[in-house]
């Protein structure tokens, strides 16, 4: 596995920055842009692994749909007041979040540290990938041929998805003119 | 420019540490949108593991699942921001602390 560090690591400094203001600014509309920020630094870590069409697909679905919808809902719900709300928790309970996450991060650190190197018994290594036409090509040609079925579902499961969002967010509430 | 190579577990303790900051941020917050971005950035953290996995062996099975954890995590996301909408304007705010009406 070849990775270019120095981009590697720019792309995960600044992922990692960002997702730390994104849990800790207090206002949700500066916590939606730093995690944009994150999603494009992700983007460009899986162009560094090789893996373009996630790197397209992560720009587009993540950094495109999804927070132009978050975005969309906290405007509309003007919800944009600040809540860090971790002083209203008592210190230790603060201290027992913080000490777990942090001797679960060291865990697996060290777990992957000291795991044996893994065989790569696939047959898509990077030369191959790249004389049978590339990585979205590779990737597309199994999604409609080894993976159809799985993909036929997603489409029942999105449009479950859309009857569902339509069906619980347009539901008229006593006494309610609407959003405000 | 002499930068050492990129191991493969650099990147995966890389991705733990997001997932655990996206768990840390469920945990300390009290904004139900801060808390659903934070259930995405779990996402994104799971969706590398497995891009690097499949890198690592030569296997295209860990993209093709991340192809469908997108399209999961789109669909998610909608439903939650429609439950969203839908909680504040019955009880006109997005703070777990004042959403108890299952309180006994």
């Amino acid at each position: 596995m070849t990775i270019s560090p120095i981009f590697f690591y720019v792309f995960a400094g600044m992922a990692t920055a960002f997702a730390l203001i994104t849990i800790l600014k207090k206002s949700p509309a500066a916590a939606a842009f730093s995690l944009v920020m994150v999603f494009f630094s992700f983007a460009g870590i899986y162009a560094v692994l090789g893996a373009h069409l996630v790197s397209a697909l992560q720009v587009i679905v993540y950094a495109g749909a999804i927070m132009v919808l978050f975005v969309f809902v906290i405007m509309l719900l003007n919800a944009d007041s600040p809540s860090l709300d971790a002083a209203r928790s008592p210190m230790w309970l603060r201290a027992l979040g913080l000490g777990t996450g942090a001797v679960l991060l060291c865990f697996f650190v060290w777990a992957f540290r000291n795991s044996a190197p893994l065989a790569a018994t696939g047959n898509y290594s990077a030369q191959q990938v790249a004389q049978m036409g590339g990585n979205t090509r590779v990737l597309s040609r199994l999604l409609f041929s080894e993976w159809v079925y799985p993909f036929e579902l997603t489409s029942a499961l999105i449009l479950a998805g859309i009857v569902g969002a339509v069906a619980i967010a347009k539901r008229k509430v006593p006494g309610d003119g609407g959003v405000s | 420019m002499n930068v050492p190579v990129v191991q493969p577990w650099i990147v995966l303790s890389f991705c733990s540490a997001i997932f655990f900051i996206g768990l840390a941020g469920v945990l300390i917050r009290r904004n139900i949108l801060i808390i659903i971005m934070c259930i995405e950035l779990m996402l994104n953290a799971v969706n590398l593991t497995l891009v690097t996995y499949s890198e690592i062996l030569n296997d295209l099975g860990g993209e093709m699942a991340v192809f469908f954890v997108i399209v999961v995590a789109a669909v998610e996301s909608a439903i939650g921001l429609s439950l969203v909408i839908a909680v504040f304007r019955t009880l006109r705010t997005v703070d777990t602390d004042s959403i108890q009406s299952l309180r006994g």
